[in-house]
């Protein structure tokens, strides 16, 4: 079955730190929306893969988002997986930015 | 290199992170995870947390499954010791029998609980929490309205009284120390630990040693120095690890306080390697002090790291020491060693979020510790531990107090 992407409105481009990172809820789903030094925006799921921490709870170094519970990382921009004890992978989402508000596509 | 093999004694988490690294790292030839324990690698602490509470039946949480094992090519060797090493002919000697020759050797055997022995008491029956096999020991036991007598106020017994207060046991911890959580936290966290247990209904008998144990009909009765008696079911006991170095000893190993090691993680023979629990080592940001960490962050840094001194790398391990503790919906984590601090200065996050920062003679940040919930604390906890790693920055103790400067715009300032 094919998903039905929508773009969804996240937040205002500035409600987000430079190197940080916020939560984003949409119905029942949870979303970590990051802005990176350069001021680059990206979105992926809200929850750690190893146990359900929230991400947005976690320290934003560069491109790598630091899980607040056992310290995994991964690399937010792709979500791959980079340090134990987290291994399997972050969805990540696409981003847009549009009239300084965020915008993701889920 | 000749064509032998990397062999790891011990499969928990730090020999399955230094095997996984092993092959990351480019070594092609074999590798040999031998373990005495039926499981493949699985991770120990929910062993006192989720293992305990959870409705369906438990299942260890492995780190390396035998389709991970196979992928990264990883000979395991389950429910067999190592019960010698041969070092003139670089070959260990398994419970089984067999002979494996080794180009490297990594001591990776863990700690074992402490016993505890009372001058004519029976202490048969007495429970320990080490494996996921004692886990569901204990789990079975940990009914609604048992008695549970825990003994020993450390992270371990801790953990396990706030696990049976969830399930409708009642609790009486007992400990010979003044207060708990004597090793690793200051004063002011234990407090608040304390508190959160007691709220729960949990009993304390604290600076009072045992004098007796007998088993009884219903389970055992414990008689304390002042002559109260403690009826209870089950008795737990968590009075601290004894590091795994049997083997090393036996070998000829230099022991102090676990294996021995230099900062590369090496033992007195310069072929075979120690981390994790079972070893200690110098660390060159205390000024060299030899510690012995008992930390699962610890156990996967080292083993990932001891993996590349394996294949020649020689870099000193400089990790900065990190530990949790979950007890109810509480956390506590502490980074660095807070016993190097003179001065702890504490920044109110909140009501019930603490942090506290230890600080050296000149400033220097040493240590942080801090209680609360989860959320709050970790992502200063981990700033701290930046600042640490950071040469032990010099701080000004009047801003960390300060809720309104950011930790984030100290680390490289
Ligand atoms: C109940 C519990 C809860 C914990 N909770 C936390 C926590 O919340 N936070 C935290 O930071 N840390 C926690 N820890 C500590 C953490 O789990 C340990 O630091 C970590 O497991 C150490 O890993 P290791 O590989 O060095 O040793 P281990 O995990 O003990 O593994 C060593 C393995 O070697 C095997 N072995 C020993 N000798 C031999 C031999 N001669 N031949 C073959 N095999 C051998 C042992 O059977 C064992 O399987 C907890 C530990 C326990 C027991
Ligand atoms: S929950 Fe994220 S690393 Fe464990």
């Amino acid at each position: 079955m094919q998903e039905l992407l929508q773009w969804v409105e996240a937040c205002e481009a500035d409600a987000i730190d430079e190197e940080d990172v916020i939560r984003f809820d949409h119905g029942d789903r949870t979303f970590a929306i990051y802005r990176t030094a350069k001021g680059s925006y990206y979105a992926t799921d809200g929850y750690c893969t190893h146990e359900k921490f929230h991400l947005s709870e976690g320290l934003v170094m560069g491109t790598i988002i630091e899980c607040p519970k056992h310290n995994g990382r991964f690399d937010y921009t792709t979500g791959a997986a980079k340090r134990t004890p987290v291994c399997v992978d972050l969805r990540t989402y696409p981003v847009k930015l549009e009239h300084n508000k965020v915008f993701i596509q889920i | 290199m000749s064509d032998l093999g990397m062999v790891i004694v011990g499969a928990g988490e730090t020999g399955a992170r230094a095997a996984v690294e092993l092959r990351t790292a480019g070594w092609n030839g074999p590798i040999t995870l031998i373990g005495k324990e039926p499981l493949a690698p699985y991770e120990r602490p929910p062993l006192s947390k989720f293992t305990l509470i959870s409705e369906e039946e438990p299942k260890p949480a492995t780190i390396l499954d035998e389709v991970r094992l196979s992928e990264h090519n990883i000979g395991w060797i389950p429910n067999n010791q190592v019960v010698g090493i041969d070092r003139v002919n670089h070959s260990v000697e398994l419970s089984n029998g067999q002979q494996i020759r080794y180009e490297r050797l990594l001591l990776a055997t863990g700690a074992a609980p402490r016993k505890l022995t009372i001058e004519g008491s029976d202490t048969t029956g007495l429970l320990y929490l080490r494996t996921f096999a004692d886990a569901v020991a204990l789990r079975t036991r940990f009914q609604p309205g048992k008695h549970i007598a825990v003994i020993g106020a450390g992270f371990i017994g801790l953990e396990v009284a706030a696990s049976a207060r969830e399930l409708g046991c009642s609790v009486t911890v007992i400990e010979v120390g003044p207060r708990i959580l004597m090793r690793g936290v200051p004063e002011e966290i234990a407090r608040i630990v304390e508190a959160r247990h007691r709220m729960a209904g949990v009993r304390f008998k604290l600076g009072i040693s045992i004098q007796g144990i007998m088993n009884t009909s219903e389970g055992h009765l414990i008689t304390l120095a002042d002559g109260t008696d403690i009826p209870c079911d089950t008795v737990v006991v968590g009075i601290g690890a004894i590091p795994e170095t049997s083997l090393a000893a036996q070998s000829g190993l230099t022991i102090e306080n676990g294996i021995y090691t230099d900062e590369y993680l090496a033992t007195s023979d310069n072929d075979i390697f120690a981390a994790g629990d079972c070893c200690s080592f110098p660390h060159k940001l205390y000024g060299g002090r030899r510690i012995r960490l008992e930390a699962w962050r610890n156990a996967q840094d080292q083993g990932t790291h001891v993996a590349h001194n394996m294949l020649g790398a020689s870099k000193p391990f400089v990790d900065i020491p990190w530990f949790w503790s979950d007890q109810y919906d509480q956390t506590l984590q502490v980074t660095g060693l807070p016993d190097s601090g003179v001065l702890t200065v504490c920044r109110h996050l909140s009501e019930r979020d603490k942090l506290y920062f230890h600080l050296s003679g000149e400033n220097r940040l040493v240590a942080a510790s801090a209680v609360g919930l989860n959320a709050k604390i970790a992502k200063d906890i981990r700033l701290a531990e930046m600042l640490i790693h950071q040469n032990q920055a010099v701080l000004d103790p009047i801003a960390l107090q300060n809720t309104e400067v950011k930790l984030k715009s100290l680390v490289n300032a």
